[in-house]
């Protein structure tokens, strides 16, 4: 998956299918191929004005859309532990 | 308390107008994040793991009741209606939208305050005892000196690209209650025949590489104190290394050319440096002394206090765990502890910061202070008012009596809210003192200090911690790695390793047999951990935490 942070609200965004950033991680694209994804990542980091930070995160395919590898990405999907903020807000 | 001058209060709207273009120029896109990220830095805005997040400094902790209110607005209006509280005396917002900063900053400056140097590779906020001005044991009141470094390190035009970032704590107390042996440079008043001046510890600092600080010179006069500093900052920032970042702190400059080269170079430094400070310096000094003048104390503090105290358990436990000794008859210093069993350490509701605004402007001469414990201090109350103070606490959600004991954790935000931690820290502190609560042993258990950090950067100070917990990422799941026997005070100790770390799941189960053991091992309920620890050594503790390594020695 190839993720950032919005640049207005700092909160966590996927690239979806279509190009555009999408707020939920399972409506992600799943990269399949090495190569493509380093070309996603050049063409995000000249998206400087719409997210902050872009990167490459591990996912696989899970049964709601990709799902992370490492927990540090699964919490950026769903929010804090310790308050009912960030994404699972709006869940 | 410090008034702003007219020149810090012009330099910190301009530079609140700065910031309100430069957010301007980056939402247009004329500043790409490369360019803008320093920018933002410098005025205390980091980019977290869900969220934007802004530092706000506060001097040598010290705040007054209007400002209390109005980080509560801030809080309310542009956040989520809380704040954190840190070790080194700031707050912290999780939730600001880039667009809304300049707005957070231009409230701040209504109320005297800011974000600058709260972040980059600059002399960062000042810190200082919580009991400045109130401890019955104080030499000194820390503040003018911390105010006065404030005014020099503030857009120092020679410090703003450091070699990395440069930490100050001062303590006029010998009891230490600024961790001044972990900062770059920490300041103890003292005082020789007659005079007032520094002991100055350098090199200290946790991170990766834990350090206690150095003594560089045992006595240096006010008077020589910001040259003396200045050739310190100097000589630091001409050798510090540029190269790697994970040796670029003071520490292991001093580590690196021994602590006698430095002390030479900055005995060396200092004359030329004195002689620009043409005293000036003492004039501010003396300016700002007059400003931290202590309030008006009540003759009549005492009032029915004692009757109270006898007669309502309760109360008794609030006062016994939560006040320390006042330099002023019948006046006490009172902790309001931020660590109620289950929520996150440091954080304070809009609400809260409410009353405790209202309970400072009161009953407490109107002032508040923030410590490095990540607790509230109302640092001159009468004692005929704590009782009255006492229950709009325990309204408010405020008075849990367990300031120094295991419920009273320290944690940084760890992997909750930021983006460099390698495990959580918040919900480990939460779930320890909930089964300490539940296990009805905290009294009994006596001054405990437990530290977590969310990885080796240390924010939460595990290292000097009596039980430290660091956070790591082991493969992919999350371990924590436990050290005993670190100590924050005058002689500050860097505790020690205590073998493998242990899961999520396990870290709870893992302190509290840490905590029986001490129990039964030490030699009477006056024995506090830390001593036992020191008389026994690791063994016990360690047996404890691993007792399966028995039955795979016996296997093998
Ligand atoms: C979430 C944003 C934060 C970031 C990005 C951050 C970053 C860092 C880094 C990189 C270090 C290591 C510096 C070094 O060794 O060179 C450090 C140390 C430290 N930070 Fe933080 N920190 C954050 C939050 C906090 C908080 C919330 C606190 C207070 C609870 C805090 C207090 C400290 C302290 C006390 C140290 C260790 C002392 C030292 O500088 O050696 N930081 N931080
Ligand atoms: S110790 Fe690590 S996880 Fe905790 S606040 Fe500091 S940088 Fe973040």
């Amino acid at each position: 998956m190839l993720t950032a942070n919005d640049l207005l609200l700092g909160d966590a965004v996927w690239l979806a299918p279509d190009g555009s950033w999408t707020r939920q991680m399972s409506d992600a694209l799943l990269i399949e191929d090495p190569g493509s994804a380093d070309l996603h990542l050049l063409d995000a980091e000249a998206r400087g004005h719409e997210v902050v930070g872009p990167y490459l995160a591990d996912a696989h395919p899970g049964a709601q859309g990709p799902e992370p590898s490492h927990f540090r990405e699964a919490f950026r999907g769903r929010g804090p532990s310790n308050r009912p903020h960030g994404k699972q807000e709006i869940a | 308390m410090y008034r702003y001058s007219q020149f810090d209060r012009a330099f910190v709207r301009s530079r609140a107008a700065q910031f309100r273009a430069q957010v301007a120029r980056r939402l247009d896109g004329s500043l790409t994040e490369d360019e803008f990220k320093p920018l933002r830095l410098m005025n205390g805005l980091y980019l977290q793991l869900h969220a934007y997040m802004l530092r706000v400094a506060i001097p040598y902790g010290t705040l007054s009741a209007d400002q209390m209110r109005q980080l509560a607005m801030i809080a309310e209006r542009w956040d989520k209606g809380y704040g954190h509280f840190t070790t080194r005396q700031n707050i912290q917002f999780n939730w600001p939208k880039l667009a809304d900063v300049p707005d957070i900053l231009d409230a701040l400056a209504d109320v005297e305050m800011h974000a600058i140097q709260t972040s980059g590779n600059t002399i960062r906020n000042v810190t200082a005892d919580p009991f400045a001005g109130a401890a019955a044991d104080e030499v000194a009141d820390p503040r003018p000196v911390a105010e006065l470094i404030r005014q020099w390190s503030t857009d120092h035009p020679e410090f703003q690209f450091l070699p990395r970032k440069f930490k100050l704590a001062v303590t006029g107390s010998p009891e230490d209650r600024a961790v001044t042996a972990a900062h770059d440079i920490g300041l103890r008043l003292v005082q020789q025949g007659g005079d007032l001046g520094a002991r100055v510890l350098v090199g200290g600092g946790l991170g990766r590489t834990p350090m206690i600080g150095k003594v560089l010179r045992d006595f240096v006069p006010l008077a020589d104190l910001l040259p003396y500093l200045e050739a310190i900052v100097a000589i630091y920032n001409l050798l510090g290394r540029r190269d790697n970042k994970y040796k670029a702190r003071i520490k292991i400059t001093v580590h690196e050319h021994g602590l006698e080269e430095i002390r030479d170079l900055v005995e060396a430094e200092f004359p030329a440096r004195k002689a620009l400070f043409n005293g000036i310096d003492q004039q501010m000094l003396a300016a700002i002394t007059a400003q931290f003048a202590p309030p008006a104390f009540d003759p009549e503090a005492e009032g029915n206090f004692r009757a109270w105290y006898h007669a309502d358990p309760a109360f008794r436990a609030f006062v016994d765990t939560n006040t320390a000794p006042h330099r002023a008859p019948g006046y006490t210093i009172l902790t309001v502890s931020l660590k109620a069993p289950g929520e996150t350490p440091g954080d304070a509701t809009a609400d809260q910061m409410r009353v405790l605004a209202d309970l400072a402007e009161r009953y407490g001469h109107g002032e508040l202070r923030i410590s490095h414990e990540q607790n509230v201090i109302l640092p001159h109350v009468p004692r005929r008012h704590l009782r009255a103070i006492h229950a709009a606490l325990s309204d408010a959600g405020l008075a849990s009596a367990n300031v120094g004991l295991v419920s009273d954790i320290i944690a940084c935000p760890g992997m909750d809210y930021c983006s460099l931690a390698t495990a959580r820290s918040i919900p480990v502190a939460q779930q320890i003192a909930t089964r300490f609560e539940e296990l009805k042993l905290e009294h009994d258990i006596g001054p405990l200090k437990i530290k977590i950090s969310g990885c080796i950067n240390a924010c939460g100070h595990h290292h000097v911690g009596h039980i430290g917990i660091l956070g790591l990422d082991r493969a992919g799941v999350e371990n924590y790695q436990i050290t005993l026997g670190g100590d924050g005070g005058p002689d500050a100790v860097i505790g020690e390793r205590a073998g493998p770390g242990f899961a999520y799941d396990e870290i709870v189960d893992a302190v509290e047999r840490l905590v029986h053991a001490y129990l039964a091992h030490r030699d009477g309920p006056s024995e506090a951990f830390l001593d036992t620890y020191r008389r026994l050594g690791a063994a016990p503790f360690k047996a404890a935490l691993h007792p399966e390594d028995k039955g795979r020695a016996n296997a093998a």
